[in-house]
Order: C-alpha cells, then structure tokens, then sequence
C-alpha cells in the first residue's frame, strides 16, 4: 500500500546557533555577555591606568579627554575601575550559579527520581529554606562565616539553591512520567543509567535557561552585599562597592554613581535577554 | 431543501503571505442544504479542520481564506463580513471538557449565548435551555443547570456542547470530530442525537472525521480530503462501492471493521506463559496525613493466564483499568495484591538487580510515540540500550543487530544517527516497536499502539507486528479500546469493565455469540464502515451490574454473569 501522509515533522537538529542568532533578544544578550567576557580577560590591557593607583590626576575629575570616565574619590581612574570590576562581576555570577545549580539540580533530580520519603524530606526542607526571602539567607549567612566577597558569594549561591532545586525537581518529575523513561525502566535500566543518560539531558537545557536568567540575580545580591559592607573590602574593585562608596558624593560627583549603576544594569539586561534568547532557541514548542 | 443553505466555491487556505505562503487548502468548493449531512473525511494534516475553521473564521494569525462561501447572502470569508457564529453556524469540538468554561455552570453556559444574541430575555432563557437538556437526553435537567462541567461525563459534556449549539437555532452545525474522544458506547448515543437533530430541525451538518465508520454510519455525502485537496466527493453509497481515486481506496481497505474475521484466529492449547493471579490496584485521590480521601479500584481481583504464542487482546473503555493491569503485569505499576507468575518466578516479588534481570523477557509498546522516545537520544541509541543492559554482546555486534532490526521495522540503517523530531508517528513507532524487541522479549505488552496513528499507518503497524509475533515466537498483549483492531490480531480476548474481567474466550466465539450483556453492547456500538448496512437496534447499555466470578460457559469462554 501507498504510504500516506506519513510525513516526518521537520525541524533543524543543528539550527539551535541558527535560532539563537535570529532571535532579537539573543543576538543583543549574546553581544553584550560576550563583549562582558573581554574585558574581563583583557582588562589589563585595556584599562588605561592602575584601577588601585591614588591620585592619578586629581580627585572627582569629571568624564574627560584624560579619564574618559572620570576619576573617584581618590583620585582613581573610574574606566579602569569598572575594566576590573567586570572580571569580579563575572566570576561572582559564575561561582554562585555554579553552587546553586549543581546542588540545586542534585536535590531536584534525587527527589524526583527517589520519591518516597527521601523526596519528602529534600523537598520539604528546601520549602524551608524558600519561606525566607534570598537575601535574608545571604546575609545570615555572611554574618556567620564573615563579610569578604568570597564569603558573599557563597552566601549567594547557598541562598539560590531553594529555587534550583524546585525547578530541576518538576522538570524531573515531567521526564520521569514520559514512557520513553518508562520504557528505559522496562528494558532494564539502572538508577545510575537512568538519571545520567535520560534525565540529565532532558532538564539541562531548562536549567540552562534557567541559569543564564539566575546569573543576573546573583551578580545584583552580591553587588547588593558589597553595597552594604558585607561583600567585597577595599580597595577591590567591584561594582556594588563601588555604587556604595559613592553615595555620599551623589550631588558633587554624579557619574561616581552613576556608572557602576550603569555597568551593573547593563550586564543584567544582557543575560537577561540572553536567557530569553535560550529559552526561544531550546524549547521545541516555540521552535514550530 | 431549498436550495443550497451554503455553498462554498474555491475555497482556498493559505499559511503566510508572498514568497513564503504555504497552501494549506486547494480550492475546496461543496454545497450543504437543510437537513444534508456532509462528512469531510481525511487523515491528519489533510485540511479538513482548516476548512471548517475558515468558514467560522476561527482562522489562526497569519493564515488567510480565499474564495467564496455564500451564506444567508454574504461570503464569509470577505474580510468585512463578520462571521455568524452561533446564530448561523454553531461549532462542536472534539474536546467536550475544553469547550465549555470550567469556572461556570452549564446553566449559566447554556442562557448565556441567548442573553447576549437577544434571543430570549433571562427567566424564558432558562426555560428553553432546560428543555433543551431535556432533548439532548440529559436525565434531571433541572438539576444539572446547576452543576459544573467537570461533575458530568464526556458524553454528557458533549450533549451539553450540542445543546448549547443548538438553542441558539443555527442553520448549519460544524462537528470537528465530536466523537474522537469519547468512548465508542458513548460515541454511539451521541451520533444518534447529532442524527435525530438533523431530522428534526433541518439543520445542515458538516461532520469532520478520520472515521471511515462514522461517516458510513452518518453521512448523506461525503468528501475525502488529502494534503489540502479534495480528492473525491459525491454521494456515501458511491463512496464507499465505487471509489474512484487511488487513495480513496488505499483509505478504505485499511479501515478495520468488527465484521472482519480475524486472520489468524486458531484456539491454542499451550501452556501459560504468564499466568496473573488475583490482582488488585487501587489508586487514592486526595490523602491527608496518610488517610486517602477516595479509592478506586483500578484493578479488582483479576486472574489471567497468557498462553505461549498466543496474542490476548485486553479490551474496554476509559478507566476499565485495562492499561492499569498492563502496567503492573510489566511492572511499572506496583499492585496491592496478587501474583504475576512468568516461567517459575514470580515477578510481583523480586526487587533490584534481579528484576532488572527479569525485565528482558517483558518488553513494552506505548501509545505515543512522540514520547516514548527520548528526545535527546538518537534512535540508534535507543534500540541499543536493551541490548546493552541485557546482553555481553561487543559494540560491533551491538550496532550489527541495531543495523538489522532498523532493517526488519521498515526503516534503514543509516537512521541510527537520527533523532526522534526527524521522524514522523509512524516511523518513530516502529523504532519503538525495533527496541521493545532488541533483547528478545518473551512477551510483548502493547498499550494502544496505534490510537495515535492515522488509518493507513495504523494497518502497516499492525502487520508489522503480526509479523514480527510469528517470526520471533512472541506473545502478546494487546491492549486497545477499538473492537475492530482487536479482532483483526487477536488469538483470544478479554472484555474489561471496572478493574473486573466480564468476558474472556476465543476472539471468534465472543464476537460471534458475546455471552454478556456488556460485551454485547459494546460490539453493536462500534461503527461499521458500510453504509448499506442499517444497523440493529443498539443493546442497551447497563450501568450497573451485579459482579460475579468468571464461570466457563463453552469451552475456554468464561463470563462473569
């Protein structure tokens, strides 16, 4: 017999770059997240000055010829200030997702895949955990083990972890009830085969989605620590200290305020935009 | 009949615009008149939705109607003419509990439309709409006004979508597969009724349906729809006797009947290979503190025996708990009680490494075969994971088997590299069909395996599978809702009604002389795709019943009465 309208559905396999780049959204998050990533790695080549050097030409200088962006308090040149902070703001996002995503997706994957009592007791606690607001967890958090920005950033990954783990635990629990995991199970399949090679690929790439968007909350609580004292110490470099450190100077020196500010909303938007771009490219319902 | 009540002419569908436009209609052009059902007949993706659709200009963005399709005076697909809905043409979709508003009760659903057309002021609204509940054959009216729509049945969801439809006295009723998602007792009744209706208020019906029975059943004319083209038209008897185009034909000779004698049919004496003993599964909706709030008994009590080489088909409607016992008979489903004895161990007790052992000789085919495939695993890898956990086999022999069984489901060998999204239904059924026998099952279960197939792939599934079962000595279970399928593989049946087995014999003694009231009932509700054939009377059906112990009443033919 003639084989009728059996047709397979078409969709690129590779286009996911291809989706990425046409997507408004990701082309602009990529450009600004990847423009980010350079001057992180070449931030002493292109900062003009020494970001920690005193007195370089005047303290409170206005954005000029010399100082493109200005000079601090110090007298400090302010392009090379934000140059180096970029390399801080990136590892912060970086390290806290990364604590918050491994953790968070070993208890939503374990839960989902255990059921039973061991669901209920890492669910349960992680409902604890997520009654308290973020930064509440973060700064007891800081109180406890000391205020340094390394500190402030685990504090920040540990206060994120609440919200990875309950989202990696329903996308679980979707690919967990799909027959195609059930028919692993019937083929015979262990926990170790089952969770690795089925259940991982399947809620990576929400998690990825979900982990680009979580950067820019991460770098804006621990740019919030160091706004309150409890991050990074002088003389570091880093945006939220820096926005701190300028708010006396808020009528005399605007642009000390100012570009930190920028900076930092610049750098969410970008990932922002970037996971919107992501969630587009990856999810196969908005591929159609 | 005056004339034509509407009369499209080149009716054309188009996705987007310029370049880049996609036809998705051909010119389409047909005639309805008053009290004229016509069934729009096609497999998925033939465009007989989108017709319909753009005649109550439910089109979705960026899909345009072209053409003409005069009614009442006005071409409906002008962009200025604002569709009649309701008062001119009313809508009936597959999916009963989606169409009505959840948040509302079917009183208010029903007056609502009245109201707001200005048919009918509140107090004589609600008078007419009772009495419509009346017509439609829902018991209590009164009652049910108030109720919501998730306290009713589809069947009786689906009379109150008619009902609603149709205080609104519309001149044409659009039915997009109203049946699909019901039962097939239930189907029966509401195709009586869509019937009765049309006799009785002269309404032109158009009646879309893949259902070759249905339209037989139904249909004063019909046309068969493909890619977007009408392919053939004319009257149901001329359809179905002389069809004249190819696909037409292919169309017809894949449609099971229940009439059909199975093929293969042979009483077997062999030994169980499965053998179930009192089996029982409850599931609790809603517990508190360890208390369930309800039970149902998914499956109760329920013993079975599976014989070597045979394939039992396990039948019922919606929640009989037949896919319930499937499961826990492949241990997916944990029961609460009973004993599934396979050779000499009984798998309802083994946990661990042993089970995982066991599981080779119990292998499953879903329904869905677009999840029953990991989306990110090529088919390759797929049909190799049994082989892989079962087996010592090297990587070479892995792949050679893999090679050979793509080869044997009709796909090739080079596909391994592919993924899920690049095959269609019917293909990524057949890898599901490729993996379920990679390790060398002893029994297959099969849950449905192609209720979500078109027609014409559903035959090739099913010889395939037929295949496969004698070439490889496998035993089956066959687990289905549609009564023609089932006659057409099985060896032996078993009918299931609330978790409890009524009927079990050999297929050709139950479908020629089905001994239980229930199962009889179920046989005359399955649509026969002969329009010649009047049908007898419908038995009717019971709703409830005493339960007894199955007790041999011919030999090898139980029944519980």
């Amino acid at each position: 017999m003639r084989i009728l309208s059996d047709v397979p559905t078409r969709s690129a396999a590779h286009g996911f770059w291809l989706r990425l780049l046409r997507s408004p959204n990701g082309i602009v998050g990529l450009s600004i997240v990847l423009g980010l990533v350079v001057c992180a790695i070449f931030a002493e080549t292109l900062a003009p000055h020494n970001p920690s050097k005193m007195g370089t030409g005047g303290r409170f200088l206005p954005p000029g010829r010399d100082f493109l962006l200005g000079t601090d308090e110090f007298g400090r040149d302010m392009l090379s200030r934000i140059l180096h902070g970029s390399r801080i703001t990136l590892l912060v996002g970086a390290v806290a997702v990364g604590i918050s995503l491994t953790t968070g997706m070993l208890i939503g994957m374990v839960a989902a895949f255990q059921r039973g009592w061991v669901e209920a007791v890492l669910m349960r606690g992680t409902d604890v955990l997520f009654s308290f607001t973020e930064t509440l967890i973060a700064l007891s958090f800081v109180a406890v083990l000391g205020p340094s920005l390394q500190n402030a950033v685990i504090a920040v990954g540990v206060a994120g972890i609440p919200f990875y783990a309950r989202t990696c635990y329903s996308a679980a629990l979707v690919e967990t009830s799909k027959p195609y995991f059930e028919a692993s199970i019937a083929a015979g399949a262990g926990p170790s085969r089952l969770v690795f090679i089925h259940l991982l690929p399947n809620v990576l790439p929400t998690m990825i989605v979900v982990a680009t968007l979580g950067v820019s909350t991460a770098i804006l609580a621990a740019a919030g620590l160091s706004f309150l004292g409890l991050g990074a110490q002088p003389p570091t470099s880093e945006w939220g200290y820096m926005l701190a450190g300028s708010r006396d100077y808020i009528n005399r020196a605007p642009w000390l305020m100012t570009i930190p500010g920028l900076a930092i909303a610049i750098t969410i938007l970008g990932f922002n935009l970037l996971g919107d771009g992501l969630r587009t490219s990856l999810d196969p319902v908005e591929r159609r | 009949m005056s004339g034509a009540l509407l009369s499209a002419r080149g009716l054309a569908v188009t996705h987007g615009a310029g370049t880049r436009a996609v036809p998705l209609v051909h010119s389409v052009s047909f005639d309805l008149a008053r009290g004229q059902i016509l069934s729009i007949v096609g497999e998925s993706g033939s465009g007989k939705s989108m017709t319909a659709k753009a005649l109550m200009g439910l089109l979705p963005p960026n899909v345009t109607a072209t053409g003409e399709a005069f009614f009442r005076g006005a071409n409906l697909l002008d962009r200025g003419t604002s569709p009649p809905r309701g008062t001119g043409i009313g809508l009936i979709f597959q999916e009963p509990m989606t169409a009505l508003t959840p948040v509302l009760t079917i009183g208010m659903q029903l007056t609502e439309a009245m109201i707001v057309h200005g048919l009918a002021d509140p107090q004589e609204a609600r008078t007419r709409a009772i009495q419509m509940l009346d017509r439609v054959g829902i018991p209590n009216p009164k009652q049910r006004m108030r109720q919501y729509p998730h306290e009713l049945s589809g069947g009786m969801r689906q009379r109150v979508m008619i009902a609603i439809m149709m205080l609104l006295e519309p001149d044409i009723l659009i039915a997009d597969e109203p049946t699909t998602a019901l039962d097939v007792t239930v189907q029966a009744q509401i195709l009586d009724l869509l019937r009765d209706i049309v006799r009785d208020t002269d309404v032109g019906l158009i009646l879309i349906t893949h259902d070759m029975g249905v339209v037989a059943e139904m249909a004063d004319d019909v046309m068969v729809m493909q890619a977007g083209r009408v392919l053939e038209a004319g009257s149901v008897h001329q359809i179905f006797s002389v069809p004249k185009d190819a696909y037409t034909r292919a169309l017809l000779a894949a449609v099971p009947s229940v009439e059909t004698v199975s093929m293969n049919a042979k009483p077997t004496d062999n030994h169980a290979l499965l053998s179930a003993k009192h089996l029982s599964k409850s599931f609790s909706g809603g517990r508190a503190f360890g208390i369930a709030a309800s039970e149902t008994k998914a499956v109760d009590d329920v013993s079975l025996d599976i014989l070597q080489g045979e394939t039992l088909a396990l039948v019922g409607e919606s929640g009989s708990g037949k896919s319930t016992l499937g499961r826990i008979l492949a241990r997916l489903t944990k029961a609460d009680r009973g004993s599934v004895t396979l050779g000499a161990t009984n798998l309802l007790s083994l946990e661990g490494a042993p089970l995982r052992q066991e599981r080779r000789k119990i292998q499953m085919i879903f329904q869905d075969p677009y999840a029953s495939l990991d989306p990110r695993q090529s088919i390759g890898a797929a049909i190799e994971e049994p082989i892989k956990i079962q087996t010592t086999l090297s990587k070479a022999a892995r792949q050679e088997r893999v090679a050979q069984l793509l080869t044997r489901v009709g796909l090739t060998a080079d596909m391994a590299r592919r993924f899920p999204h690049e095959f269609s239904g019917g293909q990524r059924q057949r890898v599901a069909i490729a993996r379920a026998i990679a390790a060398g099952p002893e029994l297959i279960i099969a849950d449905e395996p192609t209720s979500a197939l078109d027609v014409s792939i559903q035959a090739q599934i099913l010889e395939l599978l037929s295949d496969l079962k004698s070439e490889n000595g496998l035993t089956m279970l066959f687990i289905s809702h549609d009564l023609a399928v089932v006659r057409q593989v099985s060896d032996r049946v078993a009918v299931m009604r609330q978790g409890t087995i009524l009927e079990l014999g050999p297929t050709e003694a139950v479908w020629g002389a089905p001994r239980h009231p229930y199962t009889k009932a179920l046989i005359d509700a399955a649509p026969i795709p002969d329009p010649s054939r009047k049908r007898a009377a419908r038995s009717p059906i019971l709703d409830t019943f005493k339960v007894a112990p199955l007790s041999e009443a011919a030999p090898g033919h139980w029944v519980a009465l």
